[in-house]
């Protein structure tokens, strides 16, 4: 139906080649004849509007440039009908071209004709005004347009306005053209009698192909030879069979004892069933911290819910992700095989002995030797036990009768007292005591007169050596105003000391000095009164020093080390070390091989001389730092104060073959010292014969633990 | 001196382990390819113990992997398959690219494929480690056997895994093997947690519960593809062993005598031959045909070796036997009917695992048994509020009164389980407490039941006891207000007479009790605390390790009861303040 609609116009052709090329027809027909042309402007093209546009145009600017009516511009059209067919340039007035025309908007001109002048606008001052008068008036008002090329109004004609009108319901533009012929069956598809051609078929239509031949034998010979074969059917369906039939241990590779299985998924608890039990359920801010949590620190990986019946329970929105977390563990985790350590807690806690069976040792605080208004930072006790002095901040002195608590002397000195230490030789009385930049000898004359006496009596017996020896200190005497308090003698130092220690025999005494050269540790001998410098160098800031109680031996502590010096051969035995950041104190068991260390980080170092230059044993008992320590002189107890305001007394058991190494134990606790100034305890002390044990306090006081 | 100067990192850790990176360049696999191979061959990256060392001195964070592991992947068939399907893909493009459909056939017939069979076996040279390692991959196919049939992966692996998955179920209920002690199904808030001892291993999985999936975007679904591909086939071999065990077919086929049966009486046919054999066999209604017609007698007596162990510990042995072959039956002779509304597929496994009869209405599943209608339906599981037309003669039960059953190896008292009632809590079967962890009173209770007390009224009377207790108390308490009101105003009135009388009383001393045991722990306790101080470091950090879970566990435990306590309280108000309110 719609193949021949071109050809409608040439419905006599028979011939079906003509009817496949009816448009060049049309272009023959063009030029054939004036008559035809008439009959073909009207009809065929409506097939090609533009080409009618194309050429209406012109013939309409022509009309107007000559002002002349339509029929007019027909039969000029029919004149020049020749000129226009042999060149279109002659036609087109303006030779601007195919532009759009608003180039020229705000020209006077609107192009420029072949000689090259200005084509003007037609002068047109139509304001709206006009336009509306126009309109109203105008009876051919609603078939006037504008000529854009020109700017010209033009009338169209009734023909025109005709064609437009069918052209926009969609029809053809040919009033004579009939869509609807009764449709030609060229090619029926009744078999005719005869054939449409007369040609006799070819030859080769007869004989079977060479080439497929060729091909054929080819493919035969293939399958002949095997080289194809028929496609398989395909099996999707995995088969399986008894995989494990035969399970030969020897085929099991090496490896595969290497290989650690994925653990298995936790099972699921109490909390993640749907409906659980009420405590399982989270709180509204247990909730809320939930929610705050980050998702890797969650404990949960769920908010538990309660549902009150299957039917309730909803999808679990996570569930393809833990599965696919659950895969990338499986192959991007590390395992590693993991020692779970599967030990009861008890079996951890070293088997020590019973404290109760290492008794005697201070248990109870019995007795506190209140007076002092400051801290109290030193205590010495007499060789008999009987009397015990301490030295406070507050500037004085003060012995106590040990068994009531009692003070008996009080003693100013005019200065915070670092150090004191009685006289350990029991034939005298006489007590050491550090002030500033001295050290007072103090007769406390208490006890046995004689005793007392014969110190005094063995102080006055100094003569002067003839000579006058360069020392160190100064010897002073004191007068007879301090000589009434008990001062005997004063060691007047360059610089401020910290630390004073007898010797075992009570003749000697050591000093320490706060200063950095090769004064700070000096050497005194009290009943010759002179004093002398062991060391020529510095080694480091001096902490405290130690005679040796049998030995010729002299311990000096510096911050980490200590060093053990023969005083005979007068050279360095030993240098300990001591593991601690800062040494404070140092004290020394009565058999001489062992040397225990406070430090102030809290650590205590028990050295064994006989074993290594490193502790034996390093005790973090404390949780501040180590003030003092201190060893009984009789049964196997060690003491340490610190700054937690604990004693802690321990069993520090020494045997005497070199096989068995010491055996320390813990055996109390000692509270009581309140912290003031974050200051707990200062010294200990142990009493000479009975397993008591003194402390004193940064809260003035003085507590005796039996 | 003189010799070869030694370089870093040619010897020692450094040599043993790879990097990814260089793993993948030495296998020259790209890295899907490397990961897909990873996967199926089950290699793990490692640790190693110092990773600088091994790193070359650099910190960088790398994967690495066991250089061993590498080499041994070097020579697996997989990996020529690999390069095969990559030159595959790189032909059927071209094809597709010049259009030459004969050729795209051409190729896609030949398409390389590869068979996971030897590594199933490499990876798990006894049956033993395969049923160990079986969690993953029934979770696994469980999960994709309810995924859509479009899109994310295909539809030939999603029905392969649903025939595999069922297969098993029909084994668990063949073989009754879904028993271990105690614990078997928990209906948990992210899907159902089944435990079934197989072949005396016990195997977990969970399934979702049925509900469209919403597809997450940030899940890699290759990986999960690559994964399932081997649990397949891993999981095709298992069943096809375990079929063999119990002498039945493999593929499964029901039971002829079932089997017609279950053919529609109305002549219509429900689905294709090929989905409707599917079908049946996941109803999970009908027994199995056997290689071997089924001889009824087949319950194993447990030999007597009077050689092994004392009369005491046989009697004890036959005594477990016994409670396991009691749970075992534990729903034999009782017959089910499944609503609608509960889910079908756990119900009826769990159901006919334990003996039970299973049915449901025709409409909802292939393999109905019988009707709703049937006089004797014992148990009709529900899950609606209320049920309008009750038939005398059966229980109308929620469905988790059977998983609570099957859970604590008896039947529980029905009344707790009736439509519309407030259920008891659903308690984990997983959890064994052990002493001093926190156990929920339900459970308490359940234990108690197993042992075989009565304490269903016992708590009952207990409350109620407790109230009259209460009541006690009060008037206790006002009694003895009463009476310290009388001791003061004597006291009182003795103050008043002394001062007149004297200014100086001698009081009465109190004998200070020492408490001996008090003072014996207060000692053991200094004593323990001194040994302490006395361990050595590293001990102590793992004394004080152990000691802060130990306290943590406590600590939570005590939380629990004291929540439940707060909300038992909370609960006994409100009835109170009812009761009031009714009164």
């Amino acid at each position: 139906m719609a193949e021949p609609c071109p050809s409608s116009g040439s419905e006599e052709l028979t011939d079906s080649e003509g009817s496949a090329y009816s448009g060049l027809q049309d272009s023959g027909s063009d030029s054939s004849s004036s008559d035809e042309e008439e009959e073909q402007e009207e009809g065929p093209g409506g097939g090609s509007v533009p080409r009618t546009r194309a050429k209406g145009a012109p013939r309409k600017r022509k009309t107007l440039e000559d002002d002349s009516s339509l029929e007019e511009s027909k039969a000029l059209l029919a004149q020049n009908e020749y000129e226009e067919d042999s060149s279109d340039e002659e036609d087109i007035r303006n030779t601007v071209g195919n532009i759009p025309m608003e180039w020229y908007q705000d020209f006077p001109h609107i192009g420029y004709d072949l000689e090259g002048k200005k084509i003007y606008k037609p002068i047109r001052n139509k304001d709206e005004l006009d336009m509306f008068l126009e309109k109203m008036e105008n009876p051919d008002y609603w078939r006037t347009v504008q000529d854009k090329m020109t700017g010209a109004d033009i009338k169209l004609t009734d023909e025109q306005i005709d064609l437009v009108q069918r052209l926009q319901r969609g029809q053809f533009g040919d009033v004579h053209f009939n869509p609807y012929e009764p449709a030609v069956d060229f090619f029926t598809h009744e078999v005719m009698i005869h054939p449409v051609t007369n040609r006799p078929a070819d030859k080769r239509s007869f004989i079977p192909s060479l080439i497929e031949k060729e091909k054929v034998s080819k493919l035969v010979h293939a399958i002949k030879m095997g080289w194809i074969k028929p496609r398989k059917p395909k099996d999707d369906t995995p088969t399986y069979y008894d995989l494990w039939a035969h399970e030969d241990p020897n085929s099991i590779l090496g490896r595969h004892k290497m290989h650690v299985p994925a653990p298995k998924m936790k099972l699921p608890g109490h909390e993640e069933s749907y409906n659980p039990p009420p405590e399982y359920l989270l709180s509204e801010e247990e909730r809320l911290a939930w929610e705050q949590q980050e998702p890797a620190e969650r404990r949960l990986s769920f908010v538990p819910r309660q549902h009150r019946s299957l039917r309730a329970v909803p999808a679990f929105p996570r569930f393809i992700h833990e599965r696919f977390e659950r895969c990338l563990d499986l192959y991007l985790c590390p395992r590693q095989r993991k020692m779970r350590v599967n030990v009861d807690p008890e079996d951890l806690i070293p088997k020590l002995p019973k404290p109760r069976d290492l008794q005697p040792f201070p248990t109870t605080q019995a007795l506190v030797y209140r007076g002092h208004t400051s801290l109290v930072r030193c205590l010495s006790i007499s060789p008999s036990g009987q009397w015990l002095v301490s030295g406070s901040d507050d500037g004085s002195v003060r012995f106590w009768e040990v068994s009531t608590a009692r003070c008996m002397r009080t003693l100013p000195v005019g200065g915070v007292v670092k150090s004191l230490a009685w006289n350990p030789n029991p034939s005298i009385c006489l007590v050491a005591i550090c002030v500033e930049q001295s050290v007072l000898l103090v007769n406390p004359c208490l006890g046995d007169k004689l005793l007392y006496g014969a110190t005094d009596q063995l102080l006055e017996s100094y003569v002067p050596p003839e000579e006058e020896r360069v020392q160190p200190v100064r010897w002073v005497t004191a007068t007879a105003e301090e000589h009434g308090r008990g001062i005997r003698l004063l060691v007047q130092h360059s610089k401020a000391v910290k630390q004073v220690t007898w010797h075992g025999k009570g003749d000697y005494f050591a000093s320490v000095v706060s200063d950095n050269s090769n004064m700070q540790v000096l050497i005194h001998q009290s009943s010759k009164r002179w004093s002398q410098n062991p060391f020529r160098r510095s080694k480091g800031l001096v902490q405290c020093v130690l005679f040796h109680p049998i030995r010729p031996y002299f311990f000096v502590a510096t911050q980490r080390y200590v060093r053990v010096y023969n005083l005979l051969k007068q050279e360095l035995t030993k240098k300990l070390m001591s593991n601690c950041k800062w040494v404070s104190s140092m004290a020394i068991h009565p058999g001489g091989d062992n040397i225990i260390c406070g430090s102030y980080d809290s650590k205590l170092a028990w050295f064994d001389l006989d074993l290594s230059t490193r502790p034996y044993q390093l005790l973090r008992h404390h949780k501040r730092a180590l003030r003092s320590v201190a060893f009984h002189r009789r049964y196997p107890l060690f003491a340490s104060g610190s700054d937690d305001g604990t004693v802690i007394v321990c069993h520090g058991m020494v045997y005497n073959d070199l096989l068995q190494n010491p055996l320390l134990v813990p055996v109390k606790v000692l509270k009581g010292h309140a912290l003031t100034l974050d200051l707990g305890v200062l010294d200990v002390l142990f009493h000479p014969t009975q397993p008591w044990v003194f402390s004193s306090g940064a809260d003035g006081t003085i507590r005796l633990y039996t | 001196m003189g010799g070869v100067e030694k370089k870093k990192y040619e010897r020692g850790a450094a040599t043993n382990y790879i990097t990814r990176n260089r793993a993948r360049k030495k296998l020259q696999l790209s890295l899907p390819d490397f990961r897909r191979l990873c996967i199926l061959k089950g290699i793990y990256p490692h640790e190693p113990k110092h990773k600088k060392k091994v790193n070359k001195g650099s910190t960088a964070p790398r994967t690495f992997y066991l250089l061993k592991d590498i080499k041994f992947l070097l020579h697996e068939p997989i990996v020529n398959k690999f390069r095969e399907y990559k030159v595959f893909v790189r032909k059927l493009r071209k094809a597709y690219g010049k259009s030459e459909w004969s050729t795209v056939d051409r190729l896609k017939d030949n398409k390389p494929t590869y068979k996971l069979d030897h590594i199933v076996k490499e990876r798990y040279p006894t049956f033993v480690d395969a049923l160990r390692d079986l969690d993953d991959a029934l979770s696994m196919c469980f999960l994709f056997s309810t995924f859509p049939r479009t899109g994310k992966c295909h539809v030939q692996t999603i029905q392969l895994c649903r025939r595999l998955a069922v297969e098993f179920l029909n084994y668990v209920i063949a073989s009754r093997s879904l028993r271990k002690v105690g614990a078997v199904v928990f209906l948990s808030i992210k899907g159902i947690y089944y435990q079934a001892e197989v072949l005396g291993q016990p195997v977990t999985w969970i399934t979702p519960y049925t509900f469209a999936h919403d597809h997450p975007t940030d899940v890699d679904y290759r990986v999960m593809a690559t994964f399932t591909e081997f649990y397949t086939t891993l999981l095709g071999f298992v069943n096809f062993r375990l079929y063999q065990s119990l002498n039945l077919l493999y593929p499964p086929k029901i039971d002829g005598q079932a089997d017609v049966e279950l053919k529609p009486a109305e002549g219509k046919e429900y689905a294709m031959d090929s989905e409707s054999y599917l079908e049946k066999l996941s109803a999970l209604s009908s027994s199995l045909a056997r290689v071997v017609a089924p001889t009824h007698e087949e319950e194993v007596e447990l030999d007597e070796f009077p050689v092994e162990g004392t009369a005491e510990q046989m009697d004890a042995r036959k005594k477990e036997q016994e409670a396991l072959e009691k749970h075992k039956k534990l729903f034999e002779g009782l017959r089910f009917f499944l609503n609608r509304e509960v889910p079908r597929e756990p119900l009826a496994f769990v159901i006919r695992c334990f003996g039970g009869q299973v049915s449901w209405d025709k409409s909802l599943c292939i393999g109905a048994t019988y009707d709703v209608s049937d006089p004797s339906i014992t148990h009709q599981i529900v899950d609606r509020p209320q049920v309008q037309q009750q038939v005398v003669g059966r229980y109308y039960l929620q469905p988790q009164w059977v998983f609570d059953s099957v859970n604590a190896k008896l039947c529980l008292p029905v009344a707790d389980y009736f439509p519309g009632v407030l259920l008891p809590p659903h308690l984990s079967p997983f959890v064994t407490e052990q002493e001093g962890d926190y156990i929920p009173p339900e459970k308490l209770k359940l234990l108690a039941m197993q042992r075989g007390e009565e304490p269903g009224d016992a708590s009952e009377e207990e409350e109620e006891e407790e109230d009259s207790n209460d009541k006690e108390e009060e008037e206790e308490e006002d009694e003895s207000e009463k009476e310290e009101e009388m001791k003061l105003k004597k006291l009182e009135e003795q103050k008043t007479q002394s001062n007149k009388a004297l200014p100086v009383t001698v009081t009465a001393g109190k004998l200070r009790l020492e408490d001996k045991q008090r003072l014996e722990q207060e000692q053991q306790s200094e004593e323990k605390r001194l040994a302490i101080m006395m361990m050595k470091k590293r001990e102590k950090y793992l004394y004080k390790k152990i000691m802060f879970g130990k306290k943590r566990k406590v600590r939570e435990a005590n939380k629990l009861a004291a929540k439940r306590k707060a909300h038992d309280a909370a609960v006994k108000e409100k009835k109170k303040s009812k009761k009031a309110q009714r009164a």
